[in-house]
């Protein structure tokens, strides 16, 4: 597989702040749908702005395909960041819709016509209008179909869905799936609505406290995100050596969340001990990992999930 | 116990059914105090009214009693009320399952019956 991002000991600090990011080494392959997850804070928009080239790393290295991408105007055409608020520029204001995607075109080699055309009816969006007459969810809209309708090799989404309800979310990643069926490139979705994405993700990188906490396929992650109730003797004998990431007690019985691969036998011989498993999903993963740091009140915040 | 989003069964359903199940399988034995509806609620992430809507269906059969500022409790009798109950479904829920299963790939009931036998338990 090609790698089209590499990052080598990524650090950012803002201001002698604390690290945004701390040492961070990620590869990004090519033509695969990577979910980034993380708190507020994590250091998700700051690891994008790195790899695109918006931020200057304070110690570290990124290349982006093989080259750097600062002040590297010839890599422009090849990525798209979909951000929120994207035409917050007073030059953007006064322009008409139909004008920034023609901007749009001008940049963007692999820039499908036709295609934004038939978005923007998809979305109802008015491209006669001026952007700053557009709502929150018409600006997103904008936003999204030319993150759509450029097929850059590398487009980013983050947060890109602000204020869209939830018909046109689910359209928007309908026609990303659809496209990308099509048209392969890598897609990076910087997101909260995780339980809302997590069909689209083939890969997922967890960030906390801007260091990577998980980087895993989703298939495996599924494989291995279990809660398992029980006994608690019998479940503790049955779990002995697994990756256990939260205990919940209740009189004799306990609920474990895990982290770990059970086999069908291991799976069978929990169930013939009256022991219930149940498949995690990826949002309460995502809690039990990062809600526990910060104290023993946080725990009992993951332990809710 | 733990509840599913994805089963057809409504989660108070589950609630209930659940409580039954650790009832069974002695985990909370009679006389013992059960999870309280907050209790629930917090635990599963699960709106109060709709855990107690599964309790309730457990104190209308008499399975749980509420004692006045203690919270909900085992009766006596429930685990023998409970067995009595399971066992009518028994028959329909698993050995018919059971015999249309291995129907569907050319088990005779004789055969099916043989495993049963020949499985002397999972110690063996």
């Amino acid at each position: 597989m090609n790698k089209i991002v590499e990052c080598r000991m990524l650090t950012k600090v803002f201001d002698n702040q604390a690290k945004a990011l701390d040492q961070v080494n990620l590869d990004i392959e090519e033509n695969r749908i990577y979910g980034l997850l993380g708190r507020n804070g994590a250091g998700k928009t700051t690891l994008l702005k790195l790899i695109t080239g918006q931020l200057f790393p304070t110690t570290g290295n990124v290349s982006l395909f093989g080259k750097r991408p600062h002040e590297n105007e010839a890599l422009l055409g090849n990525i798209c960041f979909v951000k929120e608020n994207a035409f917050y520029l007073k030059s953007f204001r006064d322009l008409k819709v139909k004008d920034v995607l023609k901007m749009a075109e001008a940049v963007y080699p692999s820039w499908d016509c036709s295609f934004a055309e038939q978005l923007a009816v998809c979305f109802r969006l008015d491209v006669n209008k001026k952007t700053k007459s557009l709502s929150k969810g018409m600006l997103s809209a904008a936003a999204i179909i030319i993150g759509l309708a450029c097929r850059a090799p590398l487009t980013i989404f983050d947060e890109a869905y602000l204020g869209l309800d939830a018909v046109l979310r689910q359209q928007f990643y309908n026609t990303l799936l659809q496209d990308y069926t099509e048209n392969p490139r890598t897609i990076i979705f910087s997101t909260h609505l995780i339980e809302e994405c997590k069909g689209l993700m083939d890969r997922v990188v967890i960030l906390e406290e801007g260091e990577i906490l998980l980087h895993e396929d989703m298939d495996k992650i599924n494989e291995k995100s279990f809660y398992v109730a029980g006994r608690r003797e019998l479940v503790e004998q049955h779990l002995k050596g697994k990756c256990i990431l939260h205990t919940e007690e209740m009189g004799r019985l306990v609920r474990m969340a895990i982290f770990d691969s059970l086999s069908d036998i291991e799976q069978n011989a929990m169930r013939l001990d009256g022991i219930e498993i149940q498949p995690m999903p990826l949002q309460k993963l995502f809690i039990t990992l990062t809600a526990g740091n910060g104290g023993g009140e946080n725990e009992q915040n993951a332990a809710a999930v | 116990m733990l509840l599913s989003g994805d089963s057809t069964k409504p989660i108070y359903v589950q609630i209930a059914e659940g409580i039954e199940d650790e009832i069974l399988k002695g985990n909370i034995l009679e006389d013992e105090q059960v999870l309280s509806t907050n209790q629930f609620a917090q635990v599963y992430n699960i709106n109060p009214a709709t855990a107690g809507k599964g309790i309730n269906m457990l104190t209308e059969e008499g399975i749980l009693f509420k004692k006045r500022g203690l919270g909900m409790f085992v009766a006596k009798g429930a685990l023998k009320y409970l067995k009595e109950k399971r066992r009518r479904k028994f028959f329909e829920d698993y050995v018919l399952k059971t015999l249309e299963e291995g129907h569907k790939l050319d088990f005779s009931s004789e055969e099916i019956i043989e495993m049963i036998r020949g499985w002397g338990g999972k110690n063996e």
